[in-house]
């Protein structure tokens, strides 16, 4: 059956099978291997996306279920090289990632943090990230990311 | 020792557009079919093959099935409205605030985004948050199928671990709430601070009148076969004086109601204690003292 979404911006039309999630078809079938699998069972957010702006896990979705109308953002949609976001340049700034794999994930919960609360509490920032594991244990590194992320959205034009 | 995740196997997928062509559905393949709402338990346990399906019916293509009004002297909340929604809700902070209390303490917000209420109903965990803050507020489910609707009281929808009334053919489709005057709140005590389930879980509604407690009720979760009220505290309390005695004596009850097990997160032990000082706590909290 087809799929029919919006990723990033661009329309989407694509063969998909019932038991496909949405993290295999967006890996396998688009090449979007930002989103990662990690545990593929909703614990750890490697495969954190935005569906219509609000981070949900693509590893239980299926993307059967995504209509003409839904908005898919990962970190593509964010920023490209040259010209990052700046939850991006902060992330890049305070050294907010090591081996990296659980990072689109962060950048993606941070996008959804900031763009409702422009300008969280280190609680905030905590509470917003219960479901984001980083088995590099950087956490005091992603959580001074965000603050710098926000400082630097608040300087924006 | 915890299964292994594997790709979902192959399964049909069908997308109603309506409730009533979800009931028809449903009746037609009833064990064979499972209902999508959030996804959230049912898609990790079909990767395991804890649950088997031919068909996925996906509930989430129907207008109306979520969202969160009063009407008279009762709190709807439709089956399909999401946790992070619940939990957001002045209707529910005000109305119901055990309940928002309890939600804040599950999962991650990326599951409160899709979880729903009618999901963590149907699942029938006794570690359930949602359960223990809803039988403290009398509520009520209603359920549907091609048969018509009824209502039952959540006391009565439980009868074991992933098991409830719910036939085969129905769907669970509003929770209902009776606004009450009183205090409610939740507590829950897991192996961690955030992201965790329940080693125990308590919650309480208190009405007290001239220093009294004129209406008290209790439940617990993951001490038992299902989410339980603890009626031999409330019983032990109803019409006596709000002071740490009465509630120490009261509390003291539990131990003889609740019928925990040991599992990888707590001993029955453990958890028979903790009852005993989650629900003095929280009737603390609700009387308005501690």
């Amino acid at each position: 059956m087809q799929v029919q979404f919006k990723l990033n911006g661009r329309n989407i039309a694509e063969e998909t099978e019932a038991n496909e999630t949405l993290l295999d078809f967006l890996r396998e079938k688009i090449n979007v291997t930002s989103v990662k699998k990690g545990c593929d069972e909703g614990d750890c957010g490697a495969c954190t996306i935005l569906l219509n702006g609000k981070p949900v896990r693509s590893c239980l979705l299926l993307a059967v279920q995504m209509r003409e109308g839904d908005e898919v953002t990962t970190v593509e949609g964010l920023g490209q090289p040259g010209q990052l976001s700046e939850i991006q340049e902060a992330f890049m700034e305070k050294y907010g990632f090591q081996c990296g794999f659980c990072t689109p994930g962060m950048i993606l919960t941070a996008k959804a943090l900031l763009d409702e609360n422009p300008r969280p509490t280190v609680e905030e920032i905590k509470d917003q990230f219960e479901g984001n594991l980083c088995r590099c244990t950087g956490y005091e590194q992603i959580i001074e990311s965000v603050l710098r992320a926000a400082e630097l959205r608040a300087r924006r034009p | 020792m915890e299964a292994e995740v594997r790709p979902l196997p192959k399964v049909e997928y069908m997308a109603p557009s309506s409730l009533k062509e979800a009931c028809h559905l449903l009746k037609e393949y009833q064990s064979k079919a499972r209902l999508l709402a959030g996804g959230t338990d049912l898609i990790p346990k079909m990767k395991k093959r804890a649950i088997t399906a031919e068909i996925i019916i996906d509930l989430n293509r129907i207008p109306g099935l979520s969202g969160i009004e009063i009407r008279g002297d009762r709190l709807h909340i439709r089956g399909l409205t999401r946790l992070a929604e619940i939990k957001e809700s002045p209707l529910v902070k005000e109305k119901a605030p055990a309940l928002a209390q309890a939600i804040g303490l599950m999962a991650s917000p990326p599951i409160r985004n899709r979880a729903t209420i009618a999901g963590n109903l149907c699942t029938a965990s006794p570690a359930a948050d949602t359960a223990p803050p809803l039988l403290v507020l009398d509520a009520l489910v209603k359920m549907e199928s091609i048969r018509g609707e009824r209502i039952v009281p959540l006391a009565e929808f439980f009868l074991g671990p992933e098991k409830t009334v719910k036939r085969p053919d129905e769907i669970l489709t509003e929770v209902i709430i009776p606004v009450q005057e009183g205090n409610s709140a939740f507590m829950k005590l897991g192996r961690r601070k955030a992201f965790t389930l329940a080693v125990v879980s308590a919650a309480a509604f208190a009405r007290t009148r001239k220093g009294k407690f004129e209406e008290v009720r209790v439940a617990l979760g993951a001490v038992a076969p299902i989410p339980m009220r603890g009626r031999k505290v409330e019983e032990a309390l109803k019409g006596s004086e709000v002071n740490e005695q009465k509630i120490v004596q009261a509390a003291e009850r539990v131990r003889e109601e609740v019928s925990p097990i040991t599992d990888v997160r707590a001993s029955a032990e453990y958890r028979k204690d903790m009852s005993y000082v989650l629900t003095k706590r929280i009737l603390e909290q609700v009387g308005g003292r501690g």
